[in-house]
């Protein structure tokens, strides 16, 4: 016991090490950078009209995303585990498709269906509806680049609990939702939680499929990431500095609220 | 009580049931008894409306429910590894059925404590599930069961997951529990004691088909086939008949119809000794005598023996 001590405390300092010098310092870096030129001075660039607009618009492209994207995702999940039918494996792969392209091609490819030359284009443009370069699109990317978290988490959970418990439920007389409502939906709980945390922090984030189609117009059509870029670009470190704390703390703000809803006793 | 008629089952090429027919009387406690793969859990399952049968009928109580799905057939079912709802308590997965049945709160408690002491968990009402013994989980599995006031009670092989003395003593207690709540009950088992000690009337299935349906006691004395008198007891093969090794009879000098054998072995199992024998043409069998019968006849590895049927096996039906 006693010769694996010093080797188990080395890997300890290892592991600490590495997630310091990765995530924490950096992230360090960003809040004292922030706080330099005071928090008066942070207080207003996060005030501006394009900051709350900023902010806005990214919450709004989450909220449409993570709830749609939690409630399809479940379903994907029990269909690709559950169902047996030809389409499952095809289903199975082309909801990682998000994880495979890149960005920057998620962006173009809306265009190619949604932009002015698009196949939608001219039906949009009579309509009088604007997608590319419009708020519309913004969500559209972020609801296409989270597709995949909350099936990937939940699919596996599925898999491991087994049709038992839900059979059981079947004998005592549950109908197919009180099933699910009672039974499944309480059994993949944490594979449904930690999917929506990814989804958010992917939500919040995302960057390149949203920059592609954006515009980026100051106040209409900016996310907090978009924001950054921008004032970074334009010289203004600070302003993208207390931009960035911003997206940091809603992402701590996301895991804090899974870490919250604690395991219960069933686990212990 | 229950009647199935010509039910037949397929997982693909695999047939697992057969044209299977069979009749389990009203308040019985009937055991489906049968190798593994022998189709006996898809029968039971097919009984319950967790499988579909792709031909034949089920009918329950006079009526017909081959179509009715298993939310709606009445039926208490367990299940071998307990199916707990593992984020509930034992007092809330046994009062899952009347709960989603929409039975009045107060009914349900005062329903839910009396089944709770019934199993002898009043105790663990608030623990859950990962916090209780096997046994404990599969009392609690027929608690919530017999929660719902089923028609009939369904068992697959709800023991097969628990320690040896465990098994027995819920055994003991199942056969209790039915002379209070005479529930017409099924229960899966590939073990023949298990079913021999429980079951009223055992039906035998082998490959899809059922072999022989009867009381145990007809099932060990005038078995149908082969089959069924290998899986109901140990046999010795003497003269190309299966004997059991209790109707087998040693003695030390030649008599008329008795094989001559070496003793390779003698067991001694408390009351009873086994001898096992090797005959002239090299084949080996065993003979279950008492003691008093062993004593009696002094025999050593080594010495050789006479041995013959003790009387006439039954004639095979």
């Amino acid at each position: 016991m006693s010769a694996e001590r010093p080797a188990r405390l080395g890997l300890r300092v290892l592991a600490l090490a590495y997630l310091g010098a990765l995530l924490l310092v950096p992230v360090g870096v960003v809040l004292y950078r922030t706080l330099e030129p005071g928090i008066g001075a942070v207080w207003a660039s996060l005030t501006t009209p394009a900051a709350i607009h900023a902010f806005q618009l990214t919450m709004t492209a989450a909220l449409v995303a993570v709830p749609l994207n939690t409630v399809l995702g479940i379903l994907a999940a029990l269909v690709i585990v559950r169902g047996r039918f030809r389409g499952r494996a095809l289903l199975d792969t082309v909801i990682d498709l998000p994880f495979a392209i890149s960005p920057i091609v998620v962006g173009l490819s809306l265009i190619f269906v949604y932009g002015r030359t698009g196949w939608l284009g001219d039906a949009l443009a009579r309509a009088g509806i604007q997608i590319i370069f419009s708020w519309p699109a913004i969500v559209l990317a972020t609801v296409f680049v989270t597709v995949p978290f909350v099936a990937r988490e939940v699919a596996p959970v599925l898999r491991e609990i087994g049709t038992e418990q839900e059979q059981a439920a079947a004998t005592l007389g549950a109908s197919s939702w009180q099933t699910f409502r009672r039974v499944t939906l309480p059994a993949i709980r944490w594979g449904v939680a930690y999917g929506v945390v990814l989804s958010t922090a992917r939500a919040i984030g995302e960057f390149g499929a949203v920059s592609v189609v954006s515009g980026h117009i100051a106040g209409q059509t900016e996310t907090l990431t978009l924001l950054v870029q921008e004032r970074f670009e334009n010289f203004n470190v600070a302003g993208a500095y207390a931009a960035s704390a911003l997206l940091a703390v809603i992402a701590l703000c996301t895991l804090l609220a899974m870490t919250m809803i604690k395991p219960r006793k069933e686990y212990a | 009580m229950i009647s199935l008629t010509g039910v037949t089952k397929r997982f693909g090429d695999h047939v697992a049931l057969e044209e299977v027919s069979l009749e389990v009387p009203e308040g019985s406690l009937t055991a489906l008894l049968g190798p593994s793969g022998s189709g006996k859990s898809t029968l039971l399952r097919i009984i319950a409306g967790l499988e579909a049968p792709d031909a034949g009928t089920v009918v329950i109580d006079g009526r017909d429910q081959t179509a009715v799905p298993a939310q709606r057939r009445e039926i208490g079912f367990v299940f071998q590894h307990y199916a707990a709802f593992k984020h509930l308590t034992v007092r809330e997965n046994v009062a899952f059925g009347p709960r989603v049945r929409r039975r009045p709160r107060a009914e349900v408690a005062e329903r839910v404590d009396e089944l709770l002491g019934l199993v002898g968990l009043s105790a663990y009402r608030d623990r859950y599930p990962a916090q209780l013994s096997g046994g404990q989980r599969q009392r609690m599995a027929l608690a919530r069961a017999l929660a719902v006031e089923p028609r009939l009670l369904l068992l697959d092989e709800p023991f097969g997951a628990l320690d040896a003395n465990v098994r027995a003593e819920l055994r003991r207690w199942l056969l209790e529990l039915h002379e209070q709540l005479p529930v017409t009950t099924v229960i899966v088992t590939h073990d023949q004691e298990e079913a021999m000690e429980l079951a009223g009337s055992i039906a035998v299935l082998h490959e899809g088909r059922i072999a022989q349906t009867g009381p145990p006691r007809e099932l060990y004395e005038r078995p149908a086939d082969d089959f069924v008198m290998g899986f109901l007891g140990p046999v010795s093969q003497l003269a190309g008949r299966l004997v059991r090794p209790h109707d087998l009879r040693i003695t030390p000098d030649p008599r008329e119809g008795a094989a001559e054998a070496m003793v390779t072995r003698v067991v001694h199992l408390g009351f009873e000794v086994r001898v096992e024998l090797v005959l002239g043409d090299g084949v080996a069998l065993a003979v279950q005598v008492t003691r008093a019968e062993a004593e009696a006849l002094e025999l050593r590895a080594g010495d050789i023996v006479w041995v013959a049927p003790d009387r006439t096996p039954a004639p095979a039906r």
